[in-house]
């Protein structure tokens, strides 16, 4: 049922593919952590102004569809006069989307570690920032590692967004063999194989660390 | 940016025909996907020989794989090896199987999350293990499931929109057709779909916490 030649037919297409989604995906992440850390601090300082920021973005953000966010800078940016290449529009879109998650992880990690963490290394002298960095941060990283791999596993599945606005990724690639070999069957079962590539060893690595994690307590 | 144009009532009725189908969708999908979601993540609390490790291994499969993947692959990849769908069967099939894959995964650890003792209670007063799932642990993990699964049914409701990639008139589509009749209209006309995602979704999340607190 399976025909390998689509495979090894294909194999320099599937690979460009398989690295473009990988790189949007690593730079999607790299971008939305910093924003979501960003806007996690953001909900959390005592400054109001910066708490309405924060909570209207991740409330905005995480009720809309990602592909709407996409279209936003796909579509919407060409109509006031900002054109990015559909890559850089997938990629963009995909760390505003994600960094919405992001946020909520980073935010239930801090709020995680007991109060009186805080009051103690107040207490003895630390300023918030320094508290927030020496104390509070380095307990909640542990917290928030695997939610935060999950994100990452869920933009690498999304990162396939990317094909729909002709961005050159695995899907797309696989689409475009789909279309010169008219075997479509093969085509999306090799594609499908090349995504759990990515995704099964980090879903394994997330699954080990919990355990790990919750073994510590 | 041309608002008017945008906001014209045939465009206006156009989107709102669209979201119709979107909530459809959802609701058939969402329905069905609860039902085998359920049925898939109890099988692998009640570790049943062969079955549990097969539920398992497909769930794991599902859960790693991209939706926009498995629509593609209903819709174009099946009718190869004889099965045929439409556009909207195609969609809530596929919505159907990725979500319940994700669902089965909350049921399981909700299920998980009732204390041991409960289910050697149930057994020792002569319940069978059939009985004490039912009678025990399902009411007390149900409660424990709903805000999760209310979020999984907020992201089933979002992920319709990619069924745009198989043309289904859902609301992204139509937007999309109304863009691309007039450029200007992107920003205004993703506005409005966006407004109308934000209220349906927002509003589901705050039954769940109304729910969740009342629960509490």
């Amino acid at each position: 049922m399976l025909d390998f030649s689509i495979l090894t037919d294909n194999f320099g297409t599937y690979l460009t593919g398989f690295g473009k989604t990988a790189y949007a995906s690593v730079l999607a992440l790299a971008g939305s952590f910093l924003l979501g850390t960003l806007l996690a601090v953001f909900r959390i300082t005592p400054v109001k102004p910066l708490q309405w920021i924060g909570t209207a973005y991740v409330e905005f953000i995480r009720n809309i569809p990602l592909l709407l966010v996409v279209y936003l800078f796909f579509l919407g940016l060409p109509s006031i006069g900002v054109v990015l290449s559909p890559f850089a529009c997938g990629t963009l879109g995909l760390t505003v989307y994600t960094a919405a998650f992001i946020a909520e992880a980073v935010r239930a990690g801090i709020l995680s570690v007991p109060k009186g963490q805080m009051e103690a290394a107040r207490s003895s002298g630390l300023s918030y920032g320094a508290t927030m960095r020496l104390v509070i941060l380095p307990q909640a990283v542990k917290i928030v590692i695997p939610p935060l791999n999950n994100q990452f596993i869920n933009l690498i599945k999304n990162s396939s967004i990317l094909s729909v606005i002709s961005g050159f990724d695995l899907m797309f690639y696989a689409d475009r063999i789909a279309s010169n070999t008219y075997v479509v069957f093969s085509t999306y079962i090799f594609a499908g194989m090349f995504y759990l590539l990515l995704t099964l060893p980090l879903s394994y690595a997330t699954g080990w660390l919990e355990r790990r994690l919750a073994r510590n307590y | 940016m041309d608002f008017k144009d945008a906001y014209k009532w045939v465009n206006i009725e156009f989107m709102l025909e669209g979201f119709l189908v979107t909530l459809e969708v959802a609701a058939a999908a969402i329905a069905l996907s609860f039902l085998v979601g359920c049925v898939a993540g109890t099988i692998r609390y009640m570790k049943i020989p062969v079955f549990s490790p097969i539920a398992a291994f497909l769930v794991e499969l599902v859960r790693n794989l991209p939706l926009l993947l498995i629509i593609f692959f209903t819709m174009f990849a099946l009718p190869e090896v004889g099965i045929k769908f439409g556009v909207v069967q195609s969609a809530i099939i596929a919505l159907t199987v990725f979500e319940s894959a994700m669902i089965s995964e909350i049921v399981r650890s909700g299920l998980n999350s009732i204390p041991k003792g409960q289910v050697e209670a149930g057994r020792s007063a002569g319940l069978t293990p059939f009985q004490t799932l039912w009678h025990i642990v399902l009411p007390q993990g149900l409660r424990r499931m709903v805000p999760p699964l209310v979020s999984q049914f907020i992201s089933l409701l979002k992920d319709t929109s990619l069924a745009v990639i198989i043309a289904l008139p859902e609301l992204m589509h139509n937007a999309n057709i109304v863009i691309g009749h007039n450029f200007q209209t992107a920003i205004p006309a993703l506005m409005l779909v966006a407004v109308l995602y934000f209220v349906v979704n927002y509003t589901l999340s705050l039954v769940s916490r109304r729910l969740e607190n009342r629960m509490a």
